[in-house]
């Protein structure tokens, strides 16, 4: 059995997507940084995650605007980048490092621990929306692998005992 | 001049390019993706890997990129290399692991650069037995069908369509082993030169969308050697044929005019040969209806019409070929013959044609346009009027790259390299045109401006280049310094060059532009001038030095007449009024192979031949005259067709059973005729041309099903049609390409070579890969540049004077201004909704806001239109896009009085 999702009409007409004051404000800034709107790319579409956790398909164009690059340069960008969400994505974000230092240290018991507790997978985000768990390459600290990152924290070396406190410090 | 040594052997080049066009030049086949000789080397896809040597003693060798690597002196490389062959099948299976085996259905096989590569590595087996990745595709629009599985990820379709075309829709995503290339969103390919994307894609993700319904595969279509239609640039093109209909066209390469790219309006505006509502039978109105005839008794009722006394008036067509007029001229005799243009148009096209062939400036092709290193657009929107040249000059404006590349030591055929060197810099494109244009992007400065505005500036920067032409009195301090800047860059530049045309229907705008490249001339003698006309055969009909169309009505319209007309709709050049009053008392016999307005008026109406069906010659606005070939038969597939061109109905009226045999006859009695035509014979072989005795074949040799094509009608196969005019012949057989003997390059009906199926086969047509023909490139220039400077044009116009009532500036669209591509489907969906541009202050004076309706009286006919408030209009101007629903026959720089309201 399975129901129709219901289709609101107020959802049908809502406006396209509109930056905030706030959002154009560092956007502009971002690009008094660079002689080439190209180049605050990156900067503009994190302006806009910051403030909604992610990047919304109809954010590009707004913001390819806002910069004067072509929508499709800028999706391309968006879509190049790991870290530019382009799916809504959980309170907290986990990023598990899965490159080679942490792999000989145990990562991947890491990961499996994660799984456990959070009851989901790699891409996936928690029923409450309280976390996402996403695979990353090499954070920078090879020495203390296994590394994770949750939000800007880093997190090394971790085990898997460690795992439950750790989360607790992240509603 | 540098010494490589290949394989053991040693060869003399020039040196300077990399390995891999070198090899290719000579002969040498070496698989690759990512490289295209239009787009140079980006070293992605790692196919052409090659062993390269220290010298003769080296035995180990290392593995390098062929299109990475410059050709020197003293090169050492093996293309054989047993590492190197492992290498390159070893990126095929690669490749293979994401790419779906569905040849069998998929609409590039047989002419699919893949499968070529795939074979020539040996790849034969997939091993791979895993899941693919598989993408979602796109809709993008009536021209291109979108099949991402496909992709192997060379880049070749954003380095076209992006860095080559300028386009900003299609974008690259993703990344790693999942990188998608489509538009942001789905919808229409926006670039004019989107269909390329189905030559230059090495695999079937972007194929022919209007090919796809009436697929063929490219082995079983016939071809021929075509010229394209729909301008004055004279493209070469392949148009591929099954069962009676054009299928496809493609590019025919053409080192001079259109190398390896067509517009998408030539591509895909083949539908009017296919359309159901075409005349194909000999038709006569009996008391207001039509009925088909059979021939000897229609030519029989137009010969009675021709010798009832009345006065006889042909009327010609700047869409119709040299032969064609000439047989018109000749059954009404010079006296009675009219070129079919309206008087401003023969005007201006007159006026181009004296340019170039009373003054020094040379005429400028695609090719020579590429060099440019500063150039002035003045009036001409060349996207809308002559495609190919705003390609062209894309390529000069990117030109800049290639002179920085030289100062760095950087072998500028290292695309990323000088992409990066470059960054955004240009060399200098100064864009003066009434409205905005699509190639604004790469203007170093626009000015925007009415017709005899842009001639003063024109005049302006003659002036500033040689003090004896004509000063240009009071001129704004604005534009005076404008023209000053520009007049700097180009006395700056090498080979400065400018682009003009008849678009604006202004002669004192192509005096002016003719003002610069003379004033140039002393001091540049690389200084080119490029012209554009309105039609495929404008500067043809010129030549004839007939009268104008609207002599000609006049004529018909004080006395009754017999009119014929070929191949021209009256009610597309002129105001209904004026063709109505001509046609009142007058007879009509119209040859054509649209069903036009006008020829639904004839007494007689005789099926022609489109350029698919039929033999001619066309003039492009070079002045070269080229030769386009029958494509195919219709009658063979139905023999109550009747189409013939129109030069073949001429000769039969005028000369019954004692008609000319052949093509050559008419034009050699046509060169004979008018000294002007000297020459255009020339232009391809004659139908007697053989090669070791044999015709060469428009069919490819692995054509199938000839003997089951007709089974539904017939079950006997009949003798395939023969063809009297030309050397070519209906069918596979005969010299195909697969004997490694050259056919002239004027008879080249398809690009085939044995291993190279993908139009990438051309390579093995050019002397050097990327450059000419071998035996040259195709045509006869019939007009020469004159050794000295006339003197300069001098009548300065007077500057635009608002006064109430409105300028009018033509705006020429790319999909819809043109009258044969209109007429195909496809292309129908790409033209926009009619409209008249007004500027932001005259929509405020007037009171009209944008989208609403006003209603405009001009030339004594009054219509209504959407308004368009445009703020790159200048005062004083009504913008009306030519040829659109609605937007009756125009004349430029015509008064029009707008109100509000519908
Ligand atoms: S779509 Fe075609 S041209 Fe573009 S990257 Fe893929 S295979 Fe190459
Ligand atoms: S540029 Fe002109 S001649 Fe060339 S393909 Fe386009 S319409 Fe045809
Ligand atoms: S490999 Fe994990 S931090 Fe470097
Ligand atoms: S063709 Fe040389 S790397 Fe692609």
């Amino acid at each position: 059995m399975s129901t129709d999702k219901v289709v609101k009409l107020a959802d049908l007409n809502k406006p396209s997507f509109v930056l905030s004051d706030e959002e154009r404000h560092e956007i502009e800034h971002a690009l008094t940084h660079y002689p080439d709107g190209r180049a605050a790319s990156i900067d503009a579409l994190k302006a806009v995650q910051k403030h909604r956790g992610w990047v919304p398909d109809d954010a590009i164009p707004v913001i390819a605007a806002a910069i004067g690059i072509s929508a499709a340069d800028l999706e391309g960008v968006a879509t190049f980048y790991s870290l530019i969400f382009r799916r809504p994505v959980g309170r907290h974000v986990i990023k598990v490092c899965d490159s080679i230092s942490c792999h000989l240290t145990g990562y991947d018991e890491l990961r499996d621990e994660l799984e456990k507790q959070l009851g989901i997978r790699y891409g996936q985000t928690t029923k409450d929306g309280r976390y996402t768990l996403l695979p990353i390459c090499c954070l920078g600290a090879c020495d203390r692998g296994a590394t994770m990152m949750i939000d800007d924290d880093l997190h090394g070396p971790v085990e898997p005992k460690d795992v439950a406190a750790i989360l607790g410090g992240y509603q | 001049m540098a010494i490589i040594h290949v394989d053991g052997k040693q060869y003399e080049v020039k040196g300077g390019e990399n390995l891999l066009q070198t090899c290719l030049s000579l002969g040498l086949d070496i698989p690759y993706f990512c490289w295209h000789p239009a787009l140079d080397s980006v070293g992605a896809c790692r196919q052409c890997a090659v062993k390269q040597y220290k010298d003769g003693d080296d035995k180990q060798g290392r593995i390098v990129m062929s299109c990475m690597t410059p050709t020197t002196d003293n090169t050492w490389i093996s293309i054989d290399d047993e590492e190197s062959k492992e290498f390159r099948e070893t990126i095929i299976s690669f490749l293979m692991t994401n790419h779906p085996h569905d040849c069998p259905v998929c609409e590039e096989g047989g002419h699919c650069h893949l499968q070529d590569m795939t074979v020539m590595t040996g790849h034969h087996n997939r091993e791979y037995r895993f899941t693919k990745r598989t993408h979602r595709n796109q809709e993008l629009g009536p021209f291109i069908a979108h099949e991402m599985n496909r992709c192997i990820s060379c880049y070749r379709c954003v380095r076209f369509y992006n860095d080559y075309a300028g386009g900003t829709d299609l974008g690259v995503y993703g990344s790693a082993a999942n990188v998608y290339f489509g538009r942001e969103k789905d919808g229409t390919l926006e670039s004019e030169f989107s269909g390329n994307l189905t030559e230059v894609c090495p695999t079937g993700v972007f194929t022919d969308k209007t090919h796809s319904e009436r697929y063929t595969r490219k082995w079983d279509m016939q071809f021929s050697p075509s010229i394209c239609a729909s301008c004055s640039v004279g493209c070469n093109i392949s148009p591929g044929e099954r069962y009676g209909e054009v299928r496809r066209i493609e590019n025919r390469y053409h080192g001079e005019l259109n190398g390896y790219f067509l517009c998408d309006r030539g591509r895909f505006g083949y539908g009017h040969v296919n359309r159901k509502d075409r005349p194909r039978q000999l038709l006569v109105s009996k008391d207001g209806r039509r009925e088909a005839m059979d021939a000897g008794d229609t030519l029989d009722f137009i010969r009675q019409q021709l010798q009832a006394g009345k006065p006889v008036l042909g009327i010609g067509s700047p869409r119709a070929s040299i032969e064609s007029n000439y047989a018109l001229r000749e059954l009404v005799g010079t006296a009675h013959f009219s070129n079919g243009q309206t008087a401003l148009d023969a005007a201006l096209t007159r006026l181009c044609l004296d340019v170039l062939r009373q003054g020094p400036a040379k005429c400028a092709t695609p090719s020579s346009i590429e060099d440019a290193d500063a150039v002035l657009v003045l009036g001409e929107d060349v996207l809308a009027t002559a495609p190919r040249i705003a390609l062209a000059l894309r390529q000069a404006a990117k030109g800049k790259a290639d002179t920085m590349c030289a100062e760095k030591k950087v072998p500028d055929w290292q695309a990323a390299s000088a992409k990066d060197i470059a960054q955004r810099l240009l060399n200098p494109v100064f864009v003066a045109t009434p409205a905005a244009t699509r190639f604004d992007d790469i203007a170093a400065a626009t000015h925007r401006a009415a017709a005899p505005d842009l001639a003063r500036l024109g005049y302006a920067i003659a002036h500033a280049l040689d003090a004896s032409s004509p000063a240009v009195e009071g001129l704004d301090t604005k534009t005076a310094e404008l023209a000053q800047r520009i007049a700097a860059a180009l006395k700056a530049a090498k080979r400065p060059l400018v682009i003009s045309g008849t678009g604006c229907g202004d002669a004192a705008v192509i005096q002016a532009a003719a003002n610069i490249a003379w004033a140039l001339q002393a001091s540049h003698p690389a200084a080119e001038i490029c012209l554009a006309v309105p039609e495929s055969n404008s500067i043809g009909l010129a030549l004839f030095e007939a009268v104008d169309l609207e002599a000609a009505l006049a004529r018909a319209a004080a006395q009754p007449s017999v009119l014929v007309v070929v191949e021209n709709d009256l009610y597309a050049r002129l105001p209904a009024a004026q063709v109505d009053a001509a046609l009142a008392r007058s007879t009509l016999i119209v040859l054509d192979h649209q069903d036009t307005r006008t020829a639904q008026r004839a007494q007689a109406l005789l099926p022609a031949a489109s350029f698919a069906e039929g033999d001619g010659t066309l003039i492009n606005y070079e002045g070269r005259a080229q030769r386009y070939f029958q494509n195919f038969d219709p009658a063979y597939y139905d023999r109550s067709v009747a189409v013939a061109e129109s030069w073949r109905w001429l000769d039969r009226l005028q000369n019954g059973d004692a008609a000319r045999e052949n093509l050559d006859e008419v034009l050699a009695q046509a060169e004979a005729a008018l000294p002007a035509l000297k020459g255009i014979a020339a232009a391809a072989p004659n139908a007697s041309f053989r090669i070791k005795g044999m015709k060469i074949a428009r069919a490819p040799q692995r054509q199938s099903g000839r003997t089951a094509a007709r089974a539904n009608i017939f079950v006997h196969e009949p003798r395939s049609t023969q063809d009297a005019d030309s050397a070519l012949a209906f069918s596979m057989e005969g010299v195909n390409g697969a004997s490694g003997v050259d056919r002239p390059p004027e008879l080249l009906p398809f690009a085939w070579a044995p291993g190279w199926n993908s139009p990438q086969a051309w390579n093995k047509f050019q002397a050097e890969v990327g450059g000419a023909l071998r035996g040259g490139d195709p045509g006869v220039h019939l007009v020469k540049a004159a050794a000295s400077r006339p003197a300069y044009y001098s009548a300065v116009p007077a500057a635009l004077k608002p006064n109430g009532a409105l300028r009018v500036e033509p705006l020429y669209q790319h999909f819809g201004s043109e009258e044969l591509s209109s007429l195909a489907a496809p292309i129908q969906q790409r033209i926009p909704a009619s409209y008249a541009a007004l500027s932001v202050g005259d929509a405020a004076r007037l009171g009209v806001n944008h989208a609403e309706r006003i209603s405009i009286t001009l030339d004594g006919q009054t219509f209504s239109l959407p308004a368009r408030v445009r703020p790159d209009l200048p005062a004083g101007v009504l913008g009306l896009p030519v040829g659109l629903a609605g937007v009756p026959p125009l004349k430029a720089g015509s008064a029009a009085t707008v109100a509000k309201g519908a």
